[in-house]
């Protein structure tokens, strides 16, 4: 397969020149073309942002609702048609901002999708003002004697929340990246892939600075254990890059519910004829 | 009290006590067996929002005739605590037989059941029999210990019955026996299964909770996929984002759930998403009262949402008329591609009553969805407004959809031009949806002076208080469906002398609507909010004064 089967010629793309969107967008058609999924069969969903934008700039079935409002309905469709490659992008703001509760019980659901976070640390459509995920101290026209909180650190939560497939990527390193959505793809269960980019128009953070400011895990066949992988995530002096933490086996939402215990043809493609068993529900009430 | 008037008007029967004294289950028990004696029964109930004391209680209405509203008039209250008869003191008369059940028994409800049916003179063996059945699980001891229990109660409610010279003989009817005794919850459920529901994602509020955990216990045969969301933002947008995938989903709330919903509403709105929503209104603001009835959210499910937005709103008021238009939610969401809106409260959900078993044809659900072709759009511009919808994986096109406004493919626009277009067709929808309307229910004399207008719930209680207050120049219409308003019902409302709506609410939401739409002013309005349902005998003396 060719990457450009995704390519949307005529799309208006609505990124700034230089911005790490193109980049991560970039990773993300090669891992979906390596891995051989047809845009028909994909399902991008996202909320509202810059990076919530990439689903205008992907062929594929587009589910593009609310802000923050990602991960209910990229379950939901996950569940009625378990066929189907649901990929959820959002900002930082949209995931961890506005959505912050979805993401914790998405994470406990455990629907297989991949969830892809474009963490530029800031709220940029908006045009600049602190995300959850900003540093302490970053001055914007909201925040003008700096933000006083401490970021919130996705990685480490996603990790005490229970989630089954945690990673960090850089968007420079599109190489890596699409390893490791790739690998989020094929993951059975929710993937949380928290991809790092510096916003170049509002100048907070640079690719330098990420750069500078980061490393790559250690990639041997060694998985850690979950509390190794938590050790990790909390290490903030210089943000581990790659794959923390990987649960095989659990029960994903879809597999828990009664209607695909013995039928495993997805739900949407099943005939709804219900009219003699419902005579039979109604006489029990006689 | 003298026998003949229980022979015409039935008895109502109220047992009054503290939450955790099974007032409930032996309420609904009693109400199974009249009926399966062959009598017409009518199951109210009334409780606080606590899981143990306080004072809950449930009329028991057992007739002859077809009973389906709650009246004021109570004929034997039993008192399992003394506090219930201060309580109940409003609805009390100089004809009302009180019962205080001894302080020394162990189960006060099966007692009080024991008596009740020694009064009414019914033979103990169907009684006892469905107690029996009833209690199964719960092994032998208990059985036993109830049975006697029942039985102690009966030889006293036989004694009572002598003492006080109390004959009550209700005549029984074979028919009635083999009717469905259901309530409100249960009625809606069946017509969400009906209209084809495959998806439900809710978090739990009262009154409307009863519809998840009946869809769930329906799960199994029907294949409902089922989830108890975080909240209700994330369940309104898991439902839609099923209708995108090609489910049928249902969310199901009250005023307060549905609040955080509205953004979501607004969603589906845009996104020409089908959506069924229920909303078992009860009184607020904010918590409000969480466990009593009212009328209070016509006017938020109508402008609920942000933007303009073509929806359907339907307000059953019986329980053929919560199968039927929950089943024609569905149906209709699918058709016009929009979000349709069930209105109902806790007198309608909670209440039970007997009908005849409702009729199901055989058909499939026919759903209007398309398999794609290469080119698929969308948003196609029709006559109609109408685009046949497609979804992801079923086809060769791709299915786009976008909270942004958007053009034909569903990708995000600024064009001002088109965004008119898009306005233009989105309203179209409302127009079809006009045209198959489902219009409102006329009762009464066709040569009226006073028109009474009711929606929902408050249906079966005017259509008794018109029987009770017997003027013929009154007649009633009940609306169905309170949003889109059938234009067609104009001509009803202008031939009226004076125009008179009755509704569980402050404002009057169906009057101000009809005053919106219609440019037609109500003369009076009869407006019930403390909380509790109209009942039909007050409601009788009301009406009989206009
Ligand atoms: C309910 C709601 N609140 C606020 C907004 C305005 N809004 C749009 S995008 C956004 C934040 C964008 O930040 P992020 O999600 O990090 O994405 P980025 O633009 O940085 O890629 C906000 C607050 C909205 N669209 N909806």
């Amino acid at each position: 397969m060719d990457a450009k089967i995704f390519d949307m010629p005529c799309a208006d793309i609505a990124w700034c020149p230089g911005c790490g969107n193109f980049l991560i967008l970039k990773s993300l058609k090669d891992a979906l073309t390596e891995l051989d999924i047809k845009p028909e069969n994909l399902v991008m969903v996202s909320g509202v942002g810059s990076a919530s934008k990439t689903p205008h700039y992907i062929r594929a079935n587009v589910f593009d609702g609310l802000h923050g409002r990602i991960l209910p309905p990229a379950c939901a469709i996950k569940a009625v048609n378990p066929e189907l490659t649901v990929v959820a992008v959002g900002g930082d703001g949209d995931m961890y901002g506005e959505g912050g509760n979805h993401l914790i019980h998405a994470i406990r659901r455990n629907s297989n999708i991949t969830n892809i976070v474009h963490n530029n640390m800031l709220y940029c459509l908006t045009r600049k003002q602190a995300s959850p995920s900003s540093s302490y101290g970053l001055i914007t026209p909201v925040q003008t004697h700096g933000v006083t909180e401490e970021p919130f650190n996705p990685v480490a939560i996603a990790i005490s929340a229970g989630a089954t497939f945690v990673a960090r990527a850089f968007c420079t390193d599109t190489e890596k990246t699409k390893e490791i959505i790739k690998k989020a793809i094929l993951h059975k269960g929710y993937s949380l892939v928290d991809v790092l980019m510096p916003c170049v128009t509002f100048e907070v953070n640079s690719y330098k600075w990420f750069k500078e400011n980061s490393y790559y895990l250690e990639q041997t066949d060694k998985v850690f254990s979950r509390e190794e992988a938590f050790k990790k995530a909390i290490e903030i002096e210089k943000l581990p890059l790659g794959i923390f933490y990987i649960q095989e086996g659990k029960a994903t939402f879809e597999e828990n519910q009664t209607a695909y215990k013995d039928n495993k043809t997805p739900l949407v493609f099943r005939e709804i004829s219900r009219g003699k068993m419902i005579n039979d529900l109604l006489h029990s009430y006689t | 009290m003298t026998s003949k008037n229980m022979k015409d008007k039935g008895v109502s029967v109220v047992f009054a006590g503290e939450a955790g004294q099974g007032i409930d289950t032996i309420t609904l028990l009693i109400s199974k067996i009249y009926k399966k004696c062959g009598y017409n029964v009518c199951l109210t109930k009334e409780y606080m929002s606590r899981i143990r004391g306080g004072i809950n209680s449930s009329e028991i209405r057992i007739s002859k005739d077809r009973v389906n509203a709650y009246t004021d008039t109570i004929d034997f209250l039993f008192a399992l605590i003394p506090e219930a008869i201060e309580y109940l003191k409003k609805r009390i008369t100089k004809e009302t037989l009180i019962f205080k059940v001894e302080p020394s028994e162990r189960y006060k409800n099966t007692y009080a059941a024991g008596m009740l049916f020694g009064l009414t003179a019914i033979s103990s063996d169907i009684p006892e029999q469905m107690l029996r059945v009833f209690l199964e699980e719960k092994g032998e001891q208990v059985i036993n210990k109830n049975l006697e229990t029942f039985k102690k109660g009966y030889e006293k409610g036989r004694e009572l019955s002598e003492e006080k010279a109390v004959k009550i003989n209700i005549d029984a009817s074979e028919e009635v026996k083999n009717e469905m005794f259901m309530n409100g919850t249960e009625a809606i459920a069946l017509g969400c299964v009906a209209g084809g529901c495959n998806f439900i994602s809710s978090y739990p509020m009262s009154p409307a909770t009863g519809v998840f955990i009946e869809l769930v216990k329906a799960s199994d045969r029907f294949d409902i996929i089922t989830e108890q969301a975080e909240d209700e933002i994330s369940s309104m947008n898991m439902n839609i984002g099923a209708w995108y995938a090609g489910a049928r989903a249902i969310v199901t709330t009250s005023g307060g759930g549905f609040d955080l919903m509205t953004e979501a509403l607004s969603l589906a709105g845009i996104i020409e998403s089908p959506m069924v929503i229920h909303i078992g209104q009860r009184p607020g603001p904010a918590t409000g009262l969480p466990t009593k009835t009212e009328q209070g959210d016509l006017e938020l499910a109508l402008y609920a949402g942000h933007g303009e937005f073509p929806r359907i709103i339907y307000a059953p008021g019986s329980l053929e008329e919560c199968y039927e238009l929950a089943k024609a939610a569905f149906i209709n969401a699918d058709k016009y591609q929009m979000p349709v809106f069930l209105l109902s409260d806790q007198y309608l959900l909670e209440r039970s009553y007997n009908i005849p078993v409702i009729n199901v044809s055989e058909e499939k659900i026919n759903q209007n969805i398309i398999k794609t072709e290469k080119d698929y759009k969308r948003y196609q511009f029709t006559d109609n407004g109408l685009s046949p919808r497609g979804i992801p994986g079923y086809g060769d096109g791709l299915v786009c959809v976008d909270s942004d406004e958007h053009d034909e493919d569903g990708h995000l626009t600024e064009d001002c031009d088109l965004r008119v277009k898009m306005i233009h067709k989105r309203r179209k929808k409302l127009d079809l949806a006009l045209q198959n309307s489902i219009m409102p229910e006329f009762i009464g004399n066709p040569d009226y002076k006073i028109l009474l207008l009711g929606w929902g719930s408050a249906k079966n209680s005017i259509i008794e208080a018109l029987r009770l207050c017997k003027r013929n120049d009154l007649a009633f219409l009940h609306f169905k469906q309170v949003f889109p308003l059938p234009p067609e019902t104009k001509k009803l409302l202008t031939k009226a002398k004076k125009l008179v709506a009755i509704e569980n609410n402050t404002n009057g939401q169906l009057a101000r609507l009809i005053r919106t739409e219609f440019c037609i002013n109500i003369d009076k309005n009869i407006l019930k909010y403390d909380g509790l349902p109209f009942s039909a005998d007050k409601l009788a003396k009301e009406i009989g004064e206009l």
